[in-house]
């Protein structure tokens, strides 16, 4: 189990690591899918570039209500995050829930969105926090939201020579609930369904709520029909179990040795009704 | 192309000429001579090959040597100072927490790690903080039992 051979390169600039990149190299973050794959010799890369030396890829910084994360954020840093855990609790919970430490101290946010594995945990919450997504390549720098990034399983809309600077999420307001759970395989822990909710109430009535589904289908999505569903009520368990039952119609649901497609939306509507609880009641 | 990684590891300062694609548990074992991180699944599930990495457990068949140039490496053969036992290594002869010793060096650099963190932890906290590391022996009780004695005798 030893990766082919390749080149390597440590840059600690952005233009540096966008150069190579351009000229075809693959990018370098914590490692955890990409050196798998390398191992397994399903991908053979020539070069790679480790982001891991380029500071402005790293921190969780707060600005005028927004919060920036670098792409090299290890999960095990947004699970121990502070200003996170007070600010946009939803991403602690879901970064701590992914894999085991080893994984979550190595693995990254930036990589985990740009291997865009349809098991993959953050997008259920990506989704749900509206998140935004800064990318630098050689003509500057764009912004773009999460859910325009996705396309299908294991691809999101990245060009070539292209590198995730950082991601943006709001700060909860006030009366915001907020919850991850997902029915996890059992050896690697990888989401078989995962569900992610942020609501907010004002006067006791829902006002906004979001909702972000991941391991369903090829591609994470938000399940607008629940959302619409809940939009207007006071969130009763019964407003919740109405809701929660719209999640899987019209989903083109996944199906492999883990779950079929019918029990995975079974356990999409089961555990969105838990999610749903824990935020909202 | 070959690269020149310097690493500390436990302690010491080791620089060598390295091939990017050597992973780091075989450059512990062969190149240094460390084999205390042991190589079980060889697929990033088993923790076999734990080592703290500035002071994180990673699993070292899944880094690479080059990734680690200039930071700071733990193994097993490192914890025990001046020869005498670490608490945690301690814990886990007096608990009976191995059988065979394969998983051994990965389960306590993982629950050293858990400790830093969470110097008191429940048993829930301990099974979820060693979720990376399997032992075919030992059923896990020995073990989160040891962790939880190491942790009660280092809060004395
Ligand atoms: C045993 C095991 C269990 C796991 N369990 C889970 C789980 O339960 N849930 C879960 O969500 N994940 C899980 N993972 C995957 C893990 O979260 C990975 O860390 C993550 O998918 C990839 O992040 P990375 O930093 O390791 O990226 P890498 O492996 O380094 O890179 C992945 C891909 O992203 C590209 N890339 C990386 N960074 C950037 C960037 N900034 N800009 C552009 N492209 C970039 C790379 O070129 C590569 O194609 C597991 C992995 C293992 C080995
Ligand atoms: S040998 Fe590294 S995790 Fe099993
Ligand atoms: S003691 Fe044998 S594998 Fe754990």
């Amino acid at each position: 189990m030893i990766p082919d051979t390749f080149d390597y390169s440590a840059p600690v600039t952005l233009t540096e690591a966008i150069e190579l990149l351009s000229s075809g190299a693959k990018a370098l973050a914590g490692g955890q899918s990409l050196i798998p794959l390398m191992k397994l010799r399903l991908a053979s890369p020539q070069h790679l570039v480790d982001l891991s030396r380029i500071p402005e890829l790293s921190g969780i910084r707060e600005e005028n209500g927004v919060l920036h994360i670098g792409a090299m954020t290890t999960h095990y840093e947004i699970e121990s995050s502070m200003l996170l855990r007070s600010a946009c609790p939803l991403l602690p919970q879901t970064a701590g829930r992914i894999g085991d430490v080893q994984i979550r101290n190595m693995g990254t946010i930036g990589g985990s969105i740009a291997h865009a594995d349809p098991a993959s945990d953050y997008p259920a919450a990506l989704l749900a926090l509206d998140a935004t997504v800064r990318i630098a390549g050689a003509g500057g720098f764009r912004t773009v939201s999460y859910e325009d990034l996705l396309v299908d399983s294991f691809l999101v809309a990245l060009e070539p020579g292209e590198v995730i600077v950082d991601i943006m999420a709001p700060v909860d307001p006030p009366n915001t609930g907020t919850c991850y759970v997902k029915a996890p395989q059992a050896a690697s822990g990888f989401a078989i369904v995962g569900v992610a909710v942020r609501a907010v109430k004002s006067d006791g009535v829902v006002s906004s709520a979001r909702v972000g589904v991941t391991g369903l289908a090829a591609k994470p999505f938000r399940a607008r029909s629940v959302e619409q569903a809940l939009g207007g009520t006071r969130g009763t368990d019964a407003d919740i179990t109405r809701a929660a039952a719209l999640v899987g119609d019209g989903v083109d649901a996944n199906s492999d040795l883990h779950a079929s497609a019918d029990y995975r939306k079974h356990l999409a509507e089961v555990y969105l009704r838990r999610a749903l609880r824990a935020a909202l009641i | 192309m070959k690269k020149t990684i310097t690493l500390f590891i436990n302690g010491q300062r080791y620089s060598h000429e390295v091939e990017p694609r050597l992973l780091l548990v075989h450059y512990l074992r062969e190149v240094v001579g460390l084999t205390g991180a042991h190589i079980g699944c060889e697929t990033s599930t088993c923790g076999a090959c734990t080592v703290l990495l500035d002071g994180k457990a990673v699993k070292a068949c899944t880094v690479l040597a080059v990734q680690a140039d200039g930071r700071f490496v733990t193994t097993i053969e490192g914890i025990a100072a001046n020869g005498s036992l670490d608490a945690v290594q301690e814990a886990f002869w007096n608990e009976h927490a191995l059988q065979c010793g394969f998983c051994t060096p990965g389960m306590i650099l993982t629950a050293k790690q858990l400790l830093a963190r969470e110097p008191n932890p429940t048993e829930e906290q301990i099974r979820h903080g060693l979720e990376g590391n399997l032992c075919r022996c030992t059923g896990y009780q020995h073990i989160v039992n040891a962790v939880q004695a190491a942790a009660s005798r280092s809060g004395d």
